[in-house]
C-alpha cells in the first residue's frame, strides 16, 4: 500500500515500529479484549443469553417430546438435543448482527476509522468474542442436553468433531451476522431479519425430519446447511437421525463442513469490503 | 509536510448524496494553533466535512489535505494526526471511562502500561478521575462528551475535530466541555469545530468560516462577521400591536442602519445598534416620549438567523436557488 512507503518523522505520533501483521493481530486481541470486557460488565444479559436456548430446549423437550416420534426408532430427545445444538449456533446471527448494528449506532465505529488501527480488526475481534461467548453457551447446552436424558454414544474424537463442526457453523454465521449488520446499518432493522431465522431455523431438519415434511418443502429443508450440521453431529454423537436416503441426507459430514467453509468464504469478503466501503 | 503549512487546507470540496449536494466547492484553510469554527444551520454540510477530513469518508472531488498530508491519497498517515469528537458519542456505554480510554490507546498502540498511564493522566485532567469503575452509561452528558474529548487527545493529535461537541448539552455540560476546548488552545493543538451557535463560535473560536450549502459563504473573526450584520440589537416587544409602525420609526432613530424590522406575530420590533448601552438609553426614553408602551426591551447579539439573514438575503438554510439540496 501507497500509505506505508512514506513516514513522516513527527513526535507525538503512534509508533509504527512492529510489521503490519504483527499490529493487526495486536489490534484484534484488544477489540477481542474490548468485547469480553464488555460481556463481563453485563452478567444480566449474559445469563439471559446463555439461558434462552436452554429454555427452548426444556420447552421442545419437555412440552412437545412426549408427543413426538423419531422414524427409525429411538427417543425424540436424543434426535432434538443434538438439532438444538445447532439452532443455538444459528441464533448467533442474531446476537452478532444486533451487536454490530449497536456500534455503529454509537459512533465507536466510526472512532475506530479515525484511527491509525488495523481496520480489519474491528471485525475479527468481534469475530473472536463471538466464537469464544458461543463455546461457551455450547458448553451450557451440553451440560442441560445430559440434565434431560440426552447421551452420546460416540467416541470422544466423534465427539469433539461434533462440537467442532458446530462451532465451525457459528463461525460462518457470525460472519453472515457481520455482513448483515453492516448492511442494514440501524438496529431497529435487526428486528426484521431476527423474524426470518425462525422460518430457516425450521425449514432444516433441526426439530424434525425432512422426509416428513410436503415434498417441497423438505427438499428445501433437506438442502438447508443447518440439516448437514445436524444430521453430521447426530452421526457423530450416534444419536438417531433421518432415514432418508437422499443424497444431501448421505453426504451430510462433508456438507456441514463445506457449507459453513462456502458461507464464510462469501461473507467474510462481503463483511470487509462493506465496512471498507462505510466510507463511500 | 513542513510546519508552516496549514493545519487544514481544501480546494473545491465536493460531496453528493444522490442528488443532494452537501459539499458544493468547499475551500478553506485553517491556521496552525488555531481555533477554527466552521458555523452553519442543519444540512449545510458542517458534518460532511468533519467525516470527509477525518478520513470517515473518501474524499470525492476537490482536494483536502491535513497537515499537508493528501487526504484522497494517504488517509492512514492522517490519521495519526488527528482526533475526532463525533457527533454521536463514541465510547461504550458498558465500559469504564478508564477501560474506554486503555483500549483506544491500545489501538494507538501505546503499549499496555503507557496506554495505562495516560488514560490515567486525561481521567485527571477532564475531571472524570474519581470515577472508578463506574461505566459510562451511568455518566451525565457532559462527563461523556469529556470522556470522548479524552479519548481524542490519547496521542496529542495535531489536529483536533470537535463536530457540535455541545449539541444537547445542558448549560452545566456546555460549560464543561468549552473549558476543555479552552485548555487545548494553550497547548498548540488545532482545533476545528463545528456549531449552529454563534455565541460558541463567539466564544471559542479565532476564526469562524460560515457554510451554507456546502460552500463557505463568509469568514472572518467574530467580530468581523458580527460587525457585517451590524453587531449588536435591540428588541422591543409592544403591548399594542398597533403601533409597530410608530415603534419602528422610533427605533430607526436609534439605529445603526437608520431602519428597523417589525414582526406582527411576536409584536417585536427590531434594530442594529452600534454602541448598546447608548441606544438602550434613547430607545427608552424616545418610546416613552412617544407613550408606547413596551412589554419587554432587551439588547443582545444577533442570532445565527441574522447572520445568515444578511449574508444569504435568505432565512438560514434557504440559499436561494439550493432550497433542495440543503433540507436535511
Amino acid at each position: 500500500m501507497s500509505d506505508t512507503a512514506y513516514v513522516p518523522p513527527v513526535a507525538g505520533t503512534a509508533p509504527l515500529h512492529g510489521s503490519a501483521f504483527g499490529w493487526w493481530l495486536a489490534d484484534s486481541w484488544t477489540m477481542t479484549r474490548r468485547e469480553l470486557a464488555r460481556w463481563a460488565r453485563r452478567p444480566g444479559q449474559v445469563a439471559v443469553n446463555l439461558a434462552f436456548p436452554v429454555v427452548m430446549l426444556l420447552m421442545f423437550a419437555l412440552f412437545l417430546g412426549g408427543a413426538m416420534t423419531v422414524a427409525g426408532g429411538g427417543e425424540y430427545t436424543e434426535f432434538l438435543v443434538p438439532g438444538m445444538f445447532v439452532l443455538t449456533m444459528a441464533f448467533g446471527l442474531e446476537a452478532t448482527m444486533t451487536a454490530v448494528t449497536q456500534d455503529l449506532g454509537r459512533g465507536v465505529v466510526d472512532r475506530f476509522r479515525s484511527m491509525p488501527m488495523a481496520p480489519s480488526a474491528v471485525l475479527v475481534g468481534r469475530g473472536v468474542a463471538d466464537v469464544l461467548e458461543s463455546a461457551v453457551s455450547l458448553g451450557v447446552m451440553l451440560l442441560a442436553g445430559l440434565a434431560i436424558g440426552w447421551r452420546w454414544h460416540g467416541s470422544l474424537p466423534a465427539v469433539l468433531s461434533a462440537v467442532g463442526l458446530l462451532l465451525l457453523l457459528r463461525l460462518a454465521m457470525l460472519w453472515c451476522g457481520i455482513w448483515l449488520g453492516l448492511v442494514v446499518g440501524r438496529p431497529e432493522l435487526v428486528m426484521a431479519v431476527q423474524i426470518l431465522v425462525w422460518p430457516f431455523a425450521f425449514t432444516s431438519g433441526v426439530f424434525a425430519p425432512p422426509e416428513s415434511m410436503p415434498g417441497w418443502l423438505g427438499a428445501l429443508a433437506e438442502w438447508n446447511p443447518l440439516s448437514a450440521t445436524a444430521s453430521a453431529v447426530r452421526a457423530l454423537f450416534g444419536n438417531p437421525g433421518a432415514v432418508s436416503a437422499s443424497w444431501p441426507a448421505e453426504n451430510a459430514l462433508p456438507l456441514a463442513v463445506l457449507w459453513p467453509l462456502l458461507l464464510l468464504a462469501v461473507a467474510f469478503p462481503l463483511a470487509a469490503a462493506r465496512f471498507r466501503r462505510l466510507g463511500r | 509536510m513542513a510546519d508552516n503549512d496549514p493545519a487544514v487546507r481544501t480546494r473545491g470540496l465536493r460531496r453528493t448524496y444522490g442528488a443532494r449536494k452537501a459539499l458544493d466547492g468547499l475551500d478553506m484553510e485553517v491556521g496552525r494553533g488555531t481555533v477554527h469554527a466552521v458555523l452553519g444551520p442543519n444540512g449545510a454540510g458542517k458534518t460532511t466535512l468533519v467525516r470527509t477530513l477525518a478520513t470517515l469518508l473518501r474524499v470525492q472531488a476537490g482536494y483536502a489535505e491535513v497537515v499537508g498530508i493528501d487526504l484522497a491519497a494517504h488517509p492512514r498517515l492522517v490519521r495519526r494526526r488527528i482526533g475526532l469528537l463525533g457527533q454521536h458519542a463514541a465510547v461504550d456505554e458498558e465500559l469504564s471511562g478508564r477501560q474506554n480510554l486503555e483500549v483506544f490507546g491500545r489501538l494507538y498502540h501505546l503499549g499496555g502500561r503507557r496506554a495505562a498511564a495516560r488514560a490515567e493522566e486525561l481521567l485527571e485532567r477532564f475531571g472524570l478521575a474519581g470515577t472508578g469503575r463506574t461505566p459510562v452509561r451511568a455518566y451525565s452528558g457532559g462527563m461523556r462528551r469529556r470522556l470522548d474529548l479524552a479519548a481524542s487527545l490519547l496521542v496529542d493529535p495535531d489536529v483536533l475535530f470537535l463536530d457540535e461537541p455541545t449539541t444537547g448539552l445542558d448549560p452545566r455540560g456546555r460549560g464543561e466541555v468549552w473549558n476543555a476546548v479552552r485548555s487545548l488552545v494553550g497547548g498548540g493543538s488545532t482545533v476545528l469545530l463545528t456549531t449552529q451557535y454563534l455565541e460558541e463560535a463567539d466564544q471559542l473560536a479565532d476564526r469562524i468560516s460560515v457554510v451554507d450549502g456546502g460552500r463557505v459563504i463568509a469568514d472572518g473573526t467574530a467580530d468581523q462577521l458580527k460587525e457585517e450584520v451590524g453587531g449588536d440589537r435591540i428588541d422591543v416587544v409592544l403591548r399594542d400591536p398597533g403601533r409597530l409602525a410608530e415603534a419602528a420609526a422610533v427605533l430607526g432613530g436609534v439605529s445603526a442602519t437608520g431602519r428597523a424590522d417589525t414582526d406582527a406575530d411576536t409584536r417585536r420590533v427590531s434594530a442594529p445598534v452600534a454602541d448598546r448601552m447608548a441606544a438602550l438609553h434613547h430607545a427608552v426614553r424616545a418610546l416613552d416620549a412617544a407613550g408606547i408602551a413596551a412589554e419587554d426591551l432587551a439588547v443582545r447579539r444577533p442570532t445565527l438567523d441574522e447572520v445568515f439573514l444578511h449574508l444569504t438575503g435568505g432565512p438560514a438554510g434557504a440559499v436561494p436557488g439550493e432550497h433542495e439540496e440543503v433540507s436535511a
